[in-house]
């Protein structure tokens, strides 16, 4: 029992000091094992449970996963150690408060306003992936995740029960939340790996010499399910350096790695990524071609999960749909709160939550996921682009740094431009060149934006009245 | 008590991780393979509440 009278959690979350909007003193910094625990943890989410199971379902190839994986997953451990690590030591400022100094709260709200978007829709996806587990466990009849309409009134029940529970404790609970991450952390892995090696045998796998063969002839086949488009070697590797774009070199990051005591502490995320995104993802897409060999053919995260570990799978998946939901709806909630500063978080979090249910409630939506952080990467992408020439570039090209803060908080148009502008390009190329994944465009997005944000910010930096205004 | 519990709590982790070695060299069921991994959970998130995270009650 606590010995002092307990704040309330609005107190709590008030007396915080988080630093939004000033550098992290260096007292505050913190060393490279805080960075390695948080990061492994971060990329362990129920989303594995989609993620390998969609290249399966997308007809990879064995050497396309594996090499994909590899050198996907190593560059985006390079993207965050060499260019999100070390502008955010350098600064020690959040992405949001850079980006508000540069182009103004105006056009910083519209970031935000997508930013909490995506992160409600992100929700949306655990809360179905753990309805679908729970569903199992209680023999609900759930519908397959391809299926885009709910499959009767329990499902809209069930999610919507779920994302209200994710909501409570999104406006209450985010301390409870965070420590039981702690504690789940540590026992998720095991579970993905576990059931991997566990439904081998199952697939024909009794020595390790026989994986390869039976990785290409019935895991990774190399034939797409119908109606899916079929993925080769750079969609898995473009795939796995880009799906957290708008961490690495979108430049959300700085929010954590602004603790870091020396820059090269962005190398922690090869935790996470070779234990989330190469281990857990392959280890799920064996799961999947055990589901589809049991003659499930639209495999739910509960169905994959409980084939490779049973119930132990099941607890996994919601656990792991749980611990991303919670935090995730609590940062859309403070995202679109910075909009909405007089509107109280509380009231914003559940706004944002009844969203999250109505998204939920269909889940065919969990199929587009890969379709989700293909847009978001792009969004954010140019984003990323402008801060980085802010710090490392302008005063090079002799380029006034933080325009709109200098001005009272002026509309700098010319990020308005390039953002914009580098969207339409993106678009444009994709449409010439006949990609068929946007992610494709995330990395030429990002040059195409640091063109243009020059060019743009020449002019108008050059106008008289910018003049005038730089003299005063 | 604190050194049980962390024992215990690593049994736990270690329920979950071994069997499936075991299962893949075909020396265990898939059956308790499953029991297995359930007896690892409970044991798990049983003790590690009481053991993880617990030293950053530190006085601000």
């Amino acid at each position: 029992m606590s010995e002092q009278p307990k704040a309330s959690l609005n107190q709590q979350l008030d007396a915080i000091n988080d630093y939004e909007r000033q550098p992290v003193p260096e007292h505050k910094t913190k060393g490279f094992k805080d960075f390695l625990a948080l990061v492994a943890g971060e990329h362990i989410a129920g989303t594995e449970f989609v993620i390998g199971p969609l290249f399966v379902l997308h007809g990879a190839s064995a050497t396309d996963v594996v090499l994909g994986l590899l050198f996907g997953n190593i560059l985006a451990t390079l993207s965050w150690t060499f260019i999100c690590a070390p502008l955010a030591v350098k600064t020690r400022l959040t992405l949001f408060y850079q980006l508000e100094r540069i182009c103004g709260y105006k056009l910083v709200s519209i970031f935000n306003a997508l930013s909490g978007l995506q992160a409600v829709a992100f929700a949306a996806f655990m809360a179905v992936v753990s309805a679908g587990a729970i569903g199992l466990v209680a023999g609900l009849d759930t519908p397959g995740f391809t299926q885009m309409l709910p499959n009767g009134p329990s499902w809209i029940i069930l999610v919507s029960v779920l994302v209200a529970l994710i909501t409570i404790i999104a406006i209450q609970g985010i301390d409870w939340v965070s420590r039981f991450a702690k504690i789940s952390t540590p026992w998720m892995p095991w579970v993905f790996l576990s059931a991997g090696i566990a439904t081998l045998p199952q697939l024909g796998v009794n020595s390790i010499s026989d994986f390869w063969s039976v990785a290409n002839t019935t895991i990774w086949t190399g034939t797409p399910a119908p109606g899916m488009a079929k993925y080769g070697l750079w969609h898995i590797l473009f795939f796995s350096w880009l799906c957290n774009t708008a961490m690495h070199i979108g430049l959300s990051d700085t929010f954590i790695y602004r603790y870091a005591r020396k820059s090269y502490y962005g190398l922690a995320s090869i935790a996470g990524m070779f234990i989330g995104h190469f281990m857990a993802w392959i280890s799920s897409g064996i799961l999947c071609a055990a589901a589809l060999r049991s003659g499930i053919a639209d495999p739910t995260p509960g169905q994959v999960a409980s084939i490779g570990a049973g119930l132990a799978g099941v607890i996994c998946v919601v656990i792991a749909g749980w611990t991303t939901a919670n935090p995730t709806l609590y940062r859309a909630g403070l995202a679109v709160q910075g909009i909405f500063p007089n509107t109280k978080r509380w009231k914003i979090t559940a706004w944002l939550g009844v969203l999250a249910a109505v998204i939920a409630s269909f889940p065919g939506v969990v199929s587009k996921l890969d379709s989700l952080l293909a847009w978001f990467a792009l969004i954010a992408a140019p984003v990323g682009a402008i801060v980085v020439l802010e710090v490392y570039v302008f005063d090079r090209l002799h380029l006034e740094r933080d325009y709109s803060h200098k001005r009272n908080g002026i509309v700098n148009w010319a990020v308005a431009a390039t953002w914009v502008g580098a969207l339409a390009i993106c678009w444009l190329l994709y449409e010439w060149w006949d990609l068929d994944f946007f992610f494709f465009m995330a990395i030429p997005g990002w040059f195409i934006a640091a063109f243009l944000y020059i060019i743009f910010s020449k002019v108008m930096q050059r106008s008289p009245t910018t003049v005038q205004l730089s003299r005063v | 008590m604190r050194k049980a519990l962390i024992l215990a709590g690593y049994i736990g982790l270690t329920l979950t991780a071994l069997p499936a070695f075991l299962v893949f060299a075909g020396r265990l069921s898939f059956d308790q393979y499953k029991a297995l991994m359930i007896g690892g959970a409970v044991l798990w998130f049983s003790t590690a509440p009481f053991f993880i995270d617990k030293k950053t009650k530190s006085p601000r």
